[in-house]
């Protein structure tokens, strides 16, 4: 008798939990969760060796929505657990999510360090320029002159710019893409995934509640016209004079990820579970 | 250089506006369209057109979804539907060429003239507040380019085979226009203010 086992491909199906977003209809995450979930089926990792780690914010909420473990954690702080989390478990993919607001300025600090440190995750960034759980407060990303009610006449502040912000604070691999392009997003997800040490991908996803003016952002977008360059000084020129909607992967470096292996567990999961019984 | 420089659509001073599912229909390609590359073989095109199928079915069922959870049932069931006949077609497509499951995707996946396939409503085109009238419309200029683009693999096909399915695919798409404008005569329209929310999730003056 042949028992040999058939392996049976991973689809994006596989990756998703059964709870349904509660996201805004129109909203750019869904097409993220959806390029996420590809992206995962592309790598074919199965589920149970992913975790999905957030902070707070309407894209932080995406953890639920996949079948692959989980950490919803506190506002800006994802990175700080994904880092433990990897660190203590090289073995999972650990892939971070959240908004512009979570990951650039409550959790801005950690940003820089986790591109620094460059530990082998994958942070995803939903970037919509506004704060949307909260109602449309001005994000570190907005536009100076973006007029609204909660900041008549713009913040008059200049727009943080994430992409060159990570490629200066060490991020081994650096990549823009687009939420109205599912597949290409889920190539690039794929691509972070793959590539060693720290990947930032910047998705523009608009907010069709309170930025419904970022419609438009599908008819702006355009592939990069560049292959990607393993050259810092190259990379930061192309990020720093493109118009902002160049999508593709716009660094991939050779930088040796922070070293992480598997730690003897100091303490048993049945003594932790007592402990929380008690 | 400063990064103020960067021109992004948000920094135009005018005063968002709630844009209709209706109004957004017609953006749905970017700035840059590639030409259409015909498939060589029947079997390429028929997995192309499997793809445009499943990829509808995932986004009507994605807007189901999520007008579900924001109470607009009667919209919601009618993007079930509609999910239910791109389920259909795709398995129509199977079916016809005998196939269990479909060829894997050439590498770098397939070429359409938009971001997503032709059938594929982008998924900013929706409102929570939608009628059956506005989903209807959407599915309209979905199938509208729908047949467009197998009007134009058919013009860029290179073997006589492909030529002729890809223009059948044409006329099935033809009459899923047809069929949907029959649809919408049933469909009250919407009244104008049908996006006005008592209690805005935004707060405006």
């Amino acid at each position: 008798m042949n028992d040999m086992v058939v392996p049976v491909a991973l689809t994006a199906a596989n990756y998703k939990s059964g709870y349904k977003p509660i996201w805004c209809p129109g909203c750019g995450d869904y097409t993220v969760l959806s390029s996420i979930t590809k992206a995962l089926a592309a790598v074919q990792v199965p589920p149970h060796e992913v975790a999905v780690v957030s902070g707070i914010g309407c894209s932080s909420r995406i953890p639920a929505y996949t079948s692959c473990y989980g950490f919803h954690g506190v506002h800006g702080r994802a990175l700080a657990a994904a880092t433990g989390l990897k660190v203590a478990r090289p073995d999972l993919t650990v892939i971070v999510t959240g908004g512009d607001g979570d990951g650039y300025s409550i959790g801005g600090n950690h940003f820089l360090h986790a591109c620094r440190r460059n530990v082998d995750l994958t942070y995803i960034v939903m970037d919509n320029h506004v704060y949307g759980m909260t109602k449309g407060q001005a994000s570190p990303t907005t536009e100076p002159d973006w007029d609204n009610k909660l900041s008549p006449g713009g913040t008059g502040v200049r727009s943080f710019h994430p992409l060159v912000i990570a490629l200066a604070s060490g991020a081994n691999f650096v990549a823009r893409a687009f939420s109205g392009d599912p597949n290409g997003t889920a190539d690039i997800i794929a691509q972070g995934i793959r590539h060693p040490g720290f990947s930032f991908i910047e998705i523009l996803s608009p907010c069709v509640t309170f930025r419904p003016d970022q419609r438009e952002w599908k008819t702006l977008v355009h592939p990069a016209p560049v292959a990607p360059t393993a050259d810092p000084a190259r990379a930061a020129r192309r990020i720093m004079t493109d118009d902002g909607f160049n999508i593709g992967v716009l660094y991939a470096g050779d930088r040796t990820p922070y070293p992480t292996q598997p730690g003897k567990a100091k303490r048993a999961v049945a003594d932790l579970e007592a402990e929380f019984e008690q | 250089m400063s990064t103020s420089t960067r021109k992004r659509p948000g920094a135009a001073k005018t005063t968002p506006t709630r844009k209709t599912a209706a109004k957004t229909t017609a953006r749905t390609t970017p700035a840059k369209r590639p030409a259409v590359k015909a498939p060589r073989t029947l079997a390429d095109l028929m997995a192309q057109a499997y793809a445009l199928e499943r990829e509808a079915v995932e986004r009507y069922s994605e807007f189901a979804d999520a007008m579900e959870m924001h109470n607009n049932r009667e919209v919601a069931a009618m993007f079930r539907t509609m999910a239910q006949y791109e389920a259909k077609h795709a398995q129509q497509i199977l079916d016809e060429m005998g196939w269990t499951e479909p060829p894997p995707p050439p590498a770098g996946g397939f070429q359409w003239l938009a971001f997503e396939a032709p059938e594929t409503t982008p998924i900013d085109e929706v409102h929570y507040l939608m009628q059956p009238w506005h989903a209807l419309q959407l599915a309209l200029a979905a199938e509208q380019r729908a047949e467009a683009f197998f009007g134009e693999l058919a013009r860029a096909a290179t073997t006589e085979a492909v030529r002729k399915a890809a223009r059948q695919m044409q006329a099935e798409e033809r009459e899923h226009v047809e069929l949907v404008k029959a649809w919408m005569k049933k469909v009250p329209k919407p009244e104008r203010n049908w996006a006005i929310d008592p209690d805005p999730p935004r707060y405006t003056d």
